[in-house]
């Protein structure tokens, strides 16, 4: 089960991920994602604090966005992630490739820098 | 079979005989009385003959009527009416014989009255006890024990009767009437058990009745013939024992007689009631067919059809409509001698007079609307009852009847027509639930292929070199994962490995996971360094995975000529390898990103080379993220720490039983034999 929660601060989309992300949950983040590009958001944070489980499938759909954020440029930023669920991401590679942070000050810090 | 033919032939000749000889001693007697001579034959023998006549015919009666159980009612009917008729018919060939012998000497001779009388006599007695049998059998359906017991003590005394006349015991004429009495009492009683004719349709009680009419006839006529000719020849011979003096052709006659005149003030009395009968009957079979209309062949179409049929059928229905809301083909409908403007005639104007009843499907309830078709323009119907059908308690269809007759349906008709909707309910939803569980049936069997397809796709045999042994397990849970590892012999000195793990579960997985395995026997083959194996994995794959979809992968090429292993990681589980030298294990964390992450060019810069050199007794072990994701009861995950703690412990045996033993420290942990999700490993030792 997961929670997903979206608020706008200083012109960017927080999308807070509360739970574990399965395979079926997977389309909740999803739906979330499409919708605050859909918005026109320029920024957007993912606040991974309470994310306590993220499978293959969660990670897919971060991976999938990963090309069309770069196109609209749009920095996606994810913060505040568990140790394990941080590992999770780190041993498929996909640390790379996303815009990881650990607090939300350096989240929006980078995403300011990356936005420029 | 044939012992019964033999019976009844054999008591046919009896009685045949037993007459003949009766006519002639009868006659015999009549000579000697009429000339005053003694008698030549002694004076009981045709009493006693005439005993023997009965019992035999009685007995034939009773193998050719009584036991054959072919006969329904009106076929006994028909046996007592066609007896009658041949009867009748012999006997007045005889008479016509009488009449034109005229006014001669031998008509009037006593001798030849006798002779007549005697044939007269035979014949009414066999039409008789023919009746009688039959009359028995209609007496004796749905007998109960009280009804078999007062049977018996009837046909007793019936026999008692013939052994009181044969015997010629003249007691007094008040006796004589007391027997009959008690008779006749027994006869009224036994006459009260008509049930047979309830069992009679509409036709059959008028055949019934025609041929209990023309049995009347008979016995009439009889009677009367029977009667003259005694009277004539008791004239000559006052002597001569007449037909009525016989207190058991008395019995006889007024037990036939009397239950005849029942049986036919029954049925005609029954012919207005018999539709009645006849129409709960089909009901029944009505409701029978509905409930047994869900067979193999059959679909919910001929439940419907069944179901307006009978109800049309069972309240005499001018017209009848069923809707069936449905919401994967658009609802169906169906009409009985009604068009379906008009009914949508009556539907609108239902709407427009804002009804609500059942024609709305919002209602579970039967209503009766008749009142608003009064309103309805041109509208040939007076009455209208509507029925919900409903199947696991939401209403699915309307069923609606309409009479061209105000007040056409009664509370009887609404309720067995509320039955057949419920039991149509019922039988559809039966339907839908045979349905549903062939579908998940054939869901079942769609996996079962899937995952023998994915079992299929791991190799039987492992490739095997004299300086390492490998050994692999694998096991899926219920659902098909999307595990994959394999061996290949590049050359002589080099063996290529893979593990690989495709997101997702399913068919889908077990799809993939036959492409990784296409591209793994076609590449490694190319003796291709690890990093550039995963970059063109990457871009084949690149076009088939969908959005979403990533496969993680280690490659290994093992020389066993350097003693090297190059190995690439593709975002795949970090390789856990012991070091024999230094007894230490550790984790091989090399970058790496999975495969179809970046499905650009890109992809080059994520991916490594690597390289470690191995000695004998070295350890690899490979997994996939089943296994450090294992759950226990508290929800705690196996994890690299106690993987690496399981390898510690039986580093030093061979590959087998490092397998074994890994795998047994997992179930341990799970504490259930119970997979919820994909557990593979490979072990490599080296020697």
């Amino acid at each position: 089960m997961v929670h997903i929660k979206r608020l706008q601060e200083d012109g960017s989309d927080i999308i807070s991920v509360v739970g574990d992300i399965d395979a079926s949950s997977s389309i909740e983040l999803d739906l979330a994602i499409a919708k605050s590009v859909g918005e026109g958001f320029k920024k957007i944070l993912v606040d991974c604090s309470a994310l306590e489980y993220i499978s293959s499938a969660g990670l897919g759909v971060f991976m999938s966005y990963i090309e069309e954020l770069k196109d609209k440029n749009i920095p996606m930023v994810l913060f505040g992630m568990k140790e394990k669920v941080a590992n999770t991401f780190s041993i498929l590679g996909l640390a790379e490739l996303l815009h990881i942070a650990s607090t939300k000050p350096e989240a929006k810090k980078l995403a300011d820098e990356l936005s420029v | 079979m044939f012992r019964t033919k033999a019976i009844i032939r054999l008591l046919f000749l009896g009685s045949v005989i037993a007459w003949l000889v009766l006519v002639f001693s009868d006659i015999t007697i009549l000579y000697s009385e009429i000339r005053q001579l003694p008698p030549g034959v002694p004076k009981w023998l045709p009493g006693l003959m005439l005993d023997i006549f009965v019992v035999c015919l009685f007995y034939y009666y009773r193998y050719r009527i009584e036991k054959d159980e072919s006969l329904n009612f009106t076929d006994l009917l028909w046996k007592v009416f066609a007896t009658g008729l041949i009867a009748t018919v012999v006997s007045l060939v005889f008479r016509l014989g009488e009449f034109l012998l005229g006014a001669s000497k031998l008509a009037s001779d006593p001798l030849f009255k006798d002779f007549i009388y005697q044939i007269n006599l035979a014949l009414f007695l066999s039409f008789l006890l023919s009746a009688y049998t039959s009359w028995k059998r209609l007496i004796l359906y749905q007998k109960s024990k009280w009804l078999i017991r007062t049977w018996m003590v009837f046909e007793v005394c019936l026999f008692l009767t013939l052994l009181y006349d044969s015997l010629q015991l003249t007691f007094s004429g008040t006796t004589n009437t007391i027997i009959i009495i008690v008779i006749a009492l027994l006869v009224i009683v036994l006459s009260a058990n008509m049930r047979w004719v309830a069992y009679l349709n509409f036709k059959q009680k008028w055949t019934s009745l025609l041929l209990l009419l023309l049995s009347f006839f008979y016995l009439g006529y009889f009677l009367f013939t029977v009667n003259s000719i005694s009277s004539f020849i008791n004239t000559a011979s006052p002597t001569f024992q007449d037909f009525s003096s016989h207190i058991f052709n008395v019995c006889l006659l007024c037990f036939v007689m009397v239950y005849s005149i029942f049986s036919f003030l029954v049925i005609l009395f029954n012919l207005p009631t018999s539709s009645v009968f006849e129409q709960k009957l089909e009901e029944v079979i009505n409701f029978q067919r509905i409930s047994q209309s869900i067979q193999t062949e059959q679909n919910e179409e001929s439940v419907y059809n069944i179901l307006l049929d009978s109800s049309v059928s069972a309240v005499f229905a001018d017209a009848a409509w069923l809707e069936i809301e449905s919401e994967t083909n658009g609802g169906r409908f169906f009409t009985y001698k009604i068009t379906k403007e008009e009914s949508e005639q009556i539907r609108g104007h239902l709407k427009q007079h804002n009804v609500r009843g059942a024609l709305d499907q919002g209602s579970d309830k039967t209503k009766n609307l008749s009142k608003y078709l009064a309103s309805v323009k041109g509208a040939r119907f007076r009455s209208l009852i509507a029925f919900p059908i409903i199947v696991r308690g939401e209403t699915i269809g309307t069923l609606a009847l309409l009479k061209e007759l105000p007040d056409g349906f009664n509370k009887e008709m609404m309720r067995i027509v509320s039955t057949f909707a419920n039991q149509a309910g019922i039988s559809i939803e039966n339907f839908r639930l045979m349905e549903q569980a062939f579908q998940t049936e054939r869901y079942k069997e769609e996996l079962k292929i899937a995952k023998t397809v994915q079992k299929s796709l791991l190799p039987a045999k492992l490739e095997s070199d004299p300086d390492f042994e490998i050994s692999a397990f694998a096991q899926s849970a219920d659902e098909v994962g999307g595990d994959y590892y394999d061996t290949l012999r590049i050359n002589d000195h080099q063996v290529a490995l893979i593990i690989a793990d495709v997101s997702g579960k399913g068919t889908t997985a077990a799809f993939h996971m036959s492409q990784m395995k296409g591209i793994f026997h076609s590449l490694a083959q190319q003796e291709l360094e690890p990093k550039e194996f995963l970059e063109r994995a990457n871009q084949a794959l690149a076009f088939c995975l969908e959005r979403g979809s990533f496969i993680s992968a280690t490659y290994f090429v093992v020389d066993t000529k350097t003693k090297t292993i190059h190995y690439s990681r593709a975002g795949h589980c970090p390789v856990l390898y012991y070091k024999a030298s230094e007894n230490k294990t550790q984790y091989l964390k090399d970058r790496g990103t999975a495969l179809g992450m970046v499905r650009t060019r890109d992809y080059c810069r994520l991916v490594e080379n690597n390289e470690i050199h191995y000695a004998a007794g070295d350890v690899m072990v490979l997994y996939t993220d089943g296994i450090t994701e294992a759950k226990n009861s508290k929800s705690e995950e196996f994890d690299y720490d106690r993987l690496e703690k399981a390898l510690q412990e039986v580093a030093e045996k061979s590959s087998q039983q490092i397998e074994k033993h890994i795998i047994g420290r997992l179930y341990e942990f799970s504490g259930s034999s119970l997979i919820n999700d994909d557990y593979t490993a490979m072990i490599i030792k080296f020697r």
